[in-house]
This record gives structure tokens, C-alpha cells and sequence, in this order.
């Protein structure tokens, strides 16, 4: 079978499934005897190996292969979760992704065996277990033999075994009375058919030219979701004879067999009373056993904080996009808004005709409603973080064995979204900011003691958002940064000299730690201190049109905060206008806006400031930080915006506000120098062109 | 069209002809996207001098960049003639030139074109632009060379 097609859903599911079994082996560590855990890992392990087999990929199943059947002697208790096996585990895992990526290029799984790790799986079984081994598996096997019996009893015709309501069984009675037959029929579809519920949907189809379906089994909504093994059943009302029916639906390819009998109401009605007898006596059994397995599972994965589940309910009802059409749907919306905006602006203009209360009106819904297109637009484009972040824990705790450090990593917030494009870039910066806390904010575990500091270090990574950003803050509470001996190296490499050094604000002394090739590492490890760690990080995010800011207190620790824009391409902005120049500030940082008297400015440093309700607000003159001719007379008060990046502000002058706007944001263009004041540029309603201030490089 | 005519040792290109200060360039045609009337150029602040600003070319910000200021001549004067011509080059976005007047189109053969050897030249000199000389009859057209013109070297 022709599998090509498959390979993206298969690459990405695949990806999840590793995740989910990282995630799952982590908490295994901490709690080896989780059982739930345990299954939750054997399912995602049994699903790899599943789907590798039938991608055809023979070494990858091989090796899931041996990983399930060491879970499998956990699940049954036969073995105990040791360290070496968590990081034996890791290993498989590394292995996977190793083939998960051969794949990905060349579509081919490799010639990697992996031999080692299939011989350490191998051995731990035999190690663990003994002699029990050959036992276990008779065991096994026996456990498999008995719950396929009751299905293969049932297995050809299910139908018999449907238990109808009443409303279904008034149904029957309906349609005999009307003088149609019906059967019963049971349709087995091949065990590789991949797209089940379409194959279901051709059955159902087919059926439908000789009658009506009264009953589903599973319900057709399960059937549609695909909520079945190999087989479903269901019940035709209809005048043709049962030959007819059958070999249609065999007509339909990937069907195995269709099996079907016609039934009377009376059997049925019989049948099911005694089912139902039969089925009272069982439920009670069924439901105690299956309760208190769903329950807990359920507080593990909100305790968690976790969105995905491994099972099928929720993937269903999502759809797998290419980034790419998104873009050009994001385009689209972008396109539609400016030429929302050109009609507003002819609109309000004077000359035009168009002072007719109804245009007006209808002008109004336009705008509501492309300003709802986009924000849903922007909110399929938004995904959680935490497809970043839910590698971090893994990476901790393959530092912490490295460094010989004890650490713990507390994450919060996972489920703030951001843009997928800013999502897939921040992994990079935000692991740079991990590792570095790991390596030189966290203090080895004697002198932590020596400091009367608890001796499992901490880091945190907290997401949150605000206003138009979201912020993501990694933080440790370690050594912090010693700004004395930053400059020292700073003086040592020539950047500044002493007296200069002695002016510097600690934000200067930091901001040289942000320095290509400036590493304070004593010595070179292979975690950090090449120097290619926080001047890469920085430029990342400024790419991304965010900041990092540090703060840190020697000896209690080092907290950096990553601030990156919710949205890429459309954003709400204050137009104002500087002379004749208009340019545009994100409405989102904007805290609010002030007339203020010249004579109120007041000089702090020789620096213009403001005082406003108990804060001083350093004044921005745009004029002159965007090379403005000055104005020929200072008017007698200055309209000023004030801005605010967390908790520091500013106060931009500006001649004119114009009003507020929802601008899309375009590119200069790679050939204009990157300047970081102008974040970009809008076409405004008229066709005129306004740049967009990053107010975040005036602070 | 140029394609049926042309041979191994000739071929011929067509190039848009137009006049920066005194003299007359030619451009190849194949990296021109469209030709607009002067229009209102927004400034940016705090990029190279040569930069002009940005405008709006149907829905999409496009840079202009004044030859003249890259290549060390006075600065441009519009005039009802004066144009910007919008690059495209493979891969990469537009680019608007100004010139101050658009001629005509012309076909010029490997035969009618002198190379220019550019270490022959002060490297401070507009010959730093140019990557040959063609001769259309009487007329020589001084052929830009664009990849010079979109560098980053700026002639001062």
C-alpha cells in the first residue's frame, strides 16, 4: 500500500506521541508506581509502534517494539522503574526522534539499528525478570486469548448483540409495520484501512439508496469520528433483498466482509429484554472497575496543565493546517482591511458624496466584522506555548545530571498562545536562557548549603500575557550576576575604561553580558560559556520584534524577561502626527495620554522630564530623536503619549493625535538598514504610507 | 522577439534607456517590474542617505533609492518627467530607483556592447555602477550594473 501520503500525519503525530512519552517517563520518575502513568506510556508506545508498522518502518517498530514490552513488565508489576531505566528510556526516545528526523528529510527511516539500546532493553528484561520471562509471556498471551474470545464470539455478527432503547426498538416496529424488512448487518473493514470513518461513510451510502438505517452501532457520531475498531453495525429498513444490499456495500473498497440477516421485531425485542437482564448483571461489575481508572487519569492531566490527550476524541475535531495557508489567509484578511480602512477614510472625507445615514452604517458593520475575521484569523494562528516549553523539563533533567547540580524546573502558564511563527522561534532563545540559568545562575549544592539556600536549586519559566505582549520570564535562584566582576572583564577586554566603568548603571554592566562573544564561564563546558549564548538570544527576540530585560540581586539570583509581540501582522495603533509625518504606536503599550504645559517640564540630569501623579516620566522629543525640522515655536503645551514596557515609562511628544486605527503591518524590506525605532510600515485608508514606532527602543 | 533571433555569439538584450543627470543609462529589462510617475515619497528616519523613503505600490511597501545620491551626484530635482522604476530580482523584494526621465527601449547585441573593466577606473567614480558601455548608433547608453547598485557600498 501506497503510504506517501500519510507520512506528514504520520511525522506529526508521531512528534506527539514522544512528547507525550517524555512527559509521562518524567513523572514516572518521580512516581514510579503511577499506574496510570504507566498505561498512558504503553498506550503512546503501543500507538508508536502501531504506526511505524504501518508506515513500514521496520527498524523504528523494532525498536518501540522492545520499549513496549519493557513497559509491559512494568504495567504488570514484574519490574521496578529504576534510574538507569528512565535513562535507558530517554535513550529510545532520542533514538526515535533520531529516525522521526531521518524521516522527515529523506522520507526513509535510515540504517541506524540501534542495536545498543535494543540489546539494553533486551537485557533489562532478562536481568529484571529471570526466569519468569518465558512464563510471563504464556500469561500474556493468555490475558490476549481471553478478551478476544468474547469478541469472536460476537465477532461476525454483531448486530445480534446491539441492546436497543426503546426509542430504537419503536423504530423497528415502525418500519416493519410500514412492510419493509430489516437486517441486521455487520460490516468488517480491513485492519490497514487508514481512513475508517470515510470507508463507513461509502457503506452508509451505498446502503441508503435501498432504505432508511434506523440504528447505529457505535452511534453515528462515533462512527464519524472514527470511534470504532474494524467493524460496525446497523440496522436497514428497507424493500430489496439482502444479496443486493450486501454486495453493494462489498463494493466498497478496503471492506472486508459485510455480513447481514433479516430480523423481525418480535426476536429482537426478545432478544434485548434478556441482553438487558444480562447487561444489568454485568454493569455494576464494568462500572466499579472502569470509574476509578478514568477519574484519577483525569487529575493527573489537569494537575498537569496538560491540553493534548493521546486518545482520539479531541485530534479528531481538529484539523491539520499547513502554516502556509494560513499565511495567505492572514494576507487576504490584511488586504480586506486596508481596503476596509480606504473606504473609511473616503467615507468621513468632506468632499464625497456620501453623508447618507446607511452608508455610514453600513461602513460601521464592515468594520466590525473585518475586525472580527481577523482576530479569529489571528486565533487559529495562535498556539500554546507549550509545544516550546514541554521539552524543557527532559532538558533539565539531563543538566542536572551533567552538572551534577540538583535542580528543579517549575513551569507556569504554558497555555498562554502566541503566534505560531513567534512560537517556533522562541525555542532556541528560551533554552539558551535555561541552560545558562542552569550552568551559572544555580550554585553547586555545597556552597547553596554554605548560603542556607534549600539544596535543589530552582528555576522558573512563567508566561503570562500583557496588553499586546506576552511575556515570558525564566528565572533562577541561584548566584546572580556579579555586575563587580562583569566589569572587571569588561575592563580586561578593553570595551571601557576604569573611570568609565565606575559610571556605568548595573543595566549598562548587564547589557555587556548581552555582547557577541562576551562569556563569563571560567571555563568552557559544553552546556554554555562559548560566549554564542545571550547576544544570540537577544538578537532572536529582537528578530521577533521583542526584548529581554535581566534583573538580578547577587546572591539571591537572576530573573530575565522575554517580552514578545502577540501578533505579527495586525496590531490596533494611535496614528499621530509630527509635523507633517504620521507614524503609528501600538495601542497596546500605550498607557495613556497627557496635554502637558511647558513650563511643568521639569530636568532631572539635565534630561526633560515630567511629573505625573507621584511618577517621573522621562520626555521622548520624537522630533528630534526621528530627524524632524524643530518646530519654528514651542507651543505653550506638549501633547504627550505615554508609553509604558512593564514597569518603566515614557513620554513621547508628539504635534497632533489622529485617532486610533487597526493598521497591518508591513515590512521595510531588507534593503533599508534594519532600524530598531521603525518596527515597519502601514498603508493607510488614503494610500499614504505611515511608519510604526517601536516604543520599546526609546526606553 | 529577441529569443528567436538570438545566436550563441550574439545575444541580444533589450534595456530600458534613461536619463540620471547628464547621462543616459541603460537597465535590463528582464529585472524591471513596472515603471510609476513620481509620487510621495514617505521618509524614514535614520537609514543609509540614498534611502528616499518608502511608497505604496499597490498595497505593498516598496523602498526607493535615489541613484543619484548613491553614486555621489547632487541631489535629485523632480520634475513632471522624473520616475521611479521598480526592481524585482529572483527571491527577494522590489526596489524603486529614481530617474529623471524614462527614453525609450532598446535591443543591444553582445557585438555593440564594450565590456568595462572596473579596475581600469578610480574606484571613486560612477564607473563603480556600470558594468558596460553600449552603443545604440550614435548614442552611448552606460549599462547599470544593478548588483552594485543594490550593495550596500555607497559612493562618497
Amino acid at each position: 500500500m501506497d503510504v506517501s501520503q500519510y507520512l506528514e500525519i504520520f511525522i506529526d503525530e508521531t512528534s506527539e506521541h514522544i512528547q507525550s512519552l517524555s512527559d509521562c517517563i518524567m513523572t514516572l520518575e518521580k512516581e514510579p508506581d503511577n499506574k496510570d502513568t504507566i498505561n498512558e506510556i504503553f498506550r503512546a508506545a503501543h500507538s508508536l509502534k502501531g504506526m511505524a508498522g504501518t508506515m513500514g518502518f521496520k527498524r523504528m517498530q523494532h525498536l518501540t517494539h522492545d520499549m513496549e514490552n519493557v513497559f509491559q513488565e512494568v504495567r504488570s508489576d514484574k519490574v521496578k522503574v529504576t534510574s538507569d531505566m528512565i535513562d535507558l528510556l530517554f535513550q529510545c526516545l532520542d533514538a526515535i526522534e533520531g529516525y522521526l528526523d531521518t524521516i522527515k528529510e529523506t522520507s526513509d527511516e535510515g540504517t541506524e539499528d540501534n542495536e545498543a539500546i535494543i540489546k539494553g532493553l533486551n537485557a533489562f528484561l532478562e536481568n529484571a525478570e529471570g526466569k519468569d520471562a518465558p512464563q510471563d509471556e504464556t500469561v500474556a498471551a493468555k490475558t490476549e486469548q481471553e478478551t478476544q474470545q468474547p469478541q469472536e464470539v460476537s465477532d461476525q455478527k454483531k448486530y445480534l448483540k446491539i441492546e436497543f432503547s426503546d426509542s430504537e426498538k419503536e423504530a423497528i416496529k415502525t418500519a416493519e409495520e410500514a412492510g419493509n424488512k430489516i437486517y441486521g448487518i455487520t460490516v468488517h473493514i480491513q485492519k490497514e484501512c487508514l481512513l475508517k470513518a470515510a470507508r463507513a461513510f461509502l457503506v452508509f451510502k451505498a446502503v441508503e439508496e435501498f432504505g432508511q438505517i434506523i440504528i447505529y452501532r457505535p452511534s453515528s457520531q462515533d462512527i464519524e469520528d472514527e470511534k470504532f475498531e474494524n467493524d460496525f453495525s446497523f440496522y436497514l429498513a428497507t424493500e430489496t433483498e439482502l444479496e443486493t444490499v450486501l454486495t453493494s456495500i462489498q463494493n466498497v473498497s478496503e471492506i472486508e466482509s459485510a455480513i447481514g440477516e433479516e430480523v423481525k421485531y418480535e426476536t429482537i425485542s426478545a432478544a434485548s429484554a434478556k441482553a438487558e437482564e444480562e447487561a444489568s448483571k454485568k454493569a455494576p461489575a464494568a462500572v466499579t472497575a472502569k470509574a476509578p481508572e478514568a477519574a484519577p487519569k483525569k487529575d493527573v492531566k489537569a494537575a498537569a496543565a496538560k491540553g493534548k490527550t493521546t486518545g482520539k476524541p479531541v485530534t479528531s475535531r481538529t484539523v491539520r493546517v499547513d502554516i502556509e495557508k494560513l499565511d495567505a489567509l492572514m494576507n487576504q484578511v490584511s488586504e480586506l482591511i486596508i481596503a476596509k480602512n480606504s473606504l473609511v477614510s473616503i467615507s468621513s472625507s468632506e468632499g464625497g458624496n456620501f453623508q447618507n445615514q446607511t452608508f455610514h452604517e453600513q461602513i460601521e458593520y464592515l468594520e466590525r466584522i473585518t475586525t472580527n475575521l481577523h482576530e479569529s484569523v489571528m486565533k487559529v494562528r495562535m498556539v500554546p506555548i507549550e509545544s516550546v516549553v514541554s521539552k524543557f523539563p527532559r532538558m533539565i533533567r539531563d543538566l542536572s545530571r551533567k552538572l551534577d547540580k540538583k535542580m528543579e524546573l517549575i513551569m507556569s502558564g504554558e497555555d498562554t498562545e502566541l503566534d505560531r511563527t513567534v512560537v517556533d522561534q522562541i525555542g532556541d532563545p528560551l533554552q539558551h536562557l535555561l541552560r545558562n540559568s542552569a550552568d551559572h545562575g544555580l550554585e553547586s549544592a555545597e556552597l547553596r548549603k554554605e548560603r542556607g539556600k534549600p539544596e535543589v536549586g530552582t528555576i522558573r519559566l512563567n508566561a503570562f500575557q500583557e496588553g499586546n505582549n506576552v511575556i515570558i520570564e525564566v528565572s533562577d535562584d541561584g548566584n546572580g550576576i556579579d555586575t563587580e566582576h562583569v566589569k572587571g572583564k569588561a575592563i580586561e577586554r578593553g570595551l571601557v575604561t576604569e573611570e568609565q566603568a565606575e559610571k556605568l548603571t548595573e543595566k549598562e554592566i548587564i547589557d555587556f553580558l548581552f555582547m557577541p562573544s562576551f562569556s563569563m564561564a571560567k571555563q568552557i563546558t559544553d552546556i554554555s560559556g562559548r560566549g554564542v549564548g545571550l547576544d544570540v538570544v537577544k538578537s532572536n527576540i529582537e528578530a521577533l520584534g521583542g526584548d529581554v530585560e535581566v534583573k538580578t540581586k547577587l546572591g539571591e539570583g537572576t530573573k530575565f524577561t522575554v517580552r514578545l509581540p502577540l501578533t505579527l501582522a495586525i496590531i490596533q495603533a494611535l496614528m499621530v502626527e509630527i509635523r507633517d509625518e504620521k507614524y503609528a504606536i501600538a495601542l497596546g503599550s500605550i498607557s495613556n495620554i497627557e496635554d502637558i504645559p511647558v513650563k511643568d517640564i521639569k530636568y532631572v540630569q539635565s534630561k526633560e522630564v515630567i511629573h505625573l501623579r507621584g511618577m517621573v516620566i522621562p520626555l521622548v522629543r520624537l522630533d528630534k530623536v526621528l530627524d524632524i525640522e524643530p518646530r519654528e515655536k514651542e507651543p505653550e503645551s506638549l501633547t504627550v503619549v505615554i508609553v509604558k514596557k512593564g514597569e518603566k515609562f515614557a513620554g513621547l511628544v508628539v504635534d497632533n493625535l489622529m485617532g486610533q486605527q487597526e493598521i497591518v503591518i508591513k515590512s521595510l524590506g531588507k534593503y533599508i538598514n534594519n532600524n530598531k525605532l521603525i518596527s515597519g510600515a502601514t498603508i493607510l485608508g488614503d494610500g499614504e504610507v505611515a511608519l510604526i514606532l517601536d516604543v520599546n527602543t526609546l526606553m | 522577439m529577441a529569443e528567436v533571433i538570438e545566436t550563441t555569439e550574439d545575444i541580444r538584450k533589450q534595456y530600458i534607456v534613461v536619463k540620471i543627470g547628464s547621462e543616459q543609462y541603460g537597465i535590463d529589462i528582464s529585472y524591471v517590474d513596472t515603471i510609476v510617475r513620481m509620487q510621495k515619497i514617505t521618509r524614514v528616519p535614520k537609514v543609509q542617505t540614498y534611502f528616499k523613503g518608502i511608497i505604496n505600490l499597490r498595497g505593498e511597501i516598496v523602498p526607493v533609492m535615489s541613484v543619484r545620491t548613491k553614486m555621489g551626484l547632487e541631489d535629485d530635482v523632480f520634475t513632471n518627467a522624473s520616475r521611479i522604476i521598480i526592481l524585482k530580482f529572483e527571491q527577494q523584494s522590489s526596489l524603486g530607483i529614481i530617474v529623471d526621465e524614462v527614453k525609450e527601449v532598446v535591443t543591444l547585441g553582445n557585438n555593440q556592447i564594450d565590456k568595462v573593466d572596473k579596475n581600469v577606473y578610480n574606484s571613486k567614480d560612477t564607473k563603480d555602477f556600470i558594468n558596460g558601455v553600449g552603443k545604440n548608433g550614435e548614442e552611448l547608453i552606460s549599462l547599470l550594473d544593478l548588483g552594485a547598485i543594490i550593495g550596500e557600498k555607497e559612493n562618497e
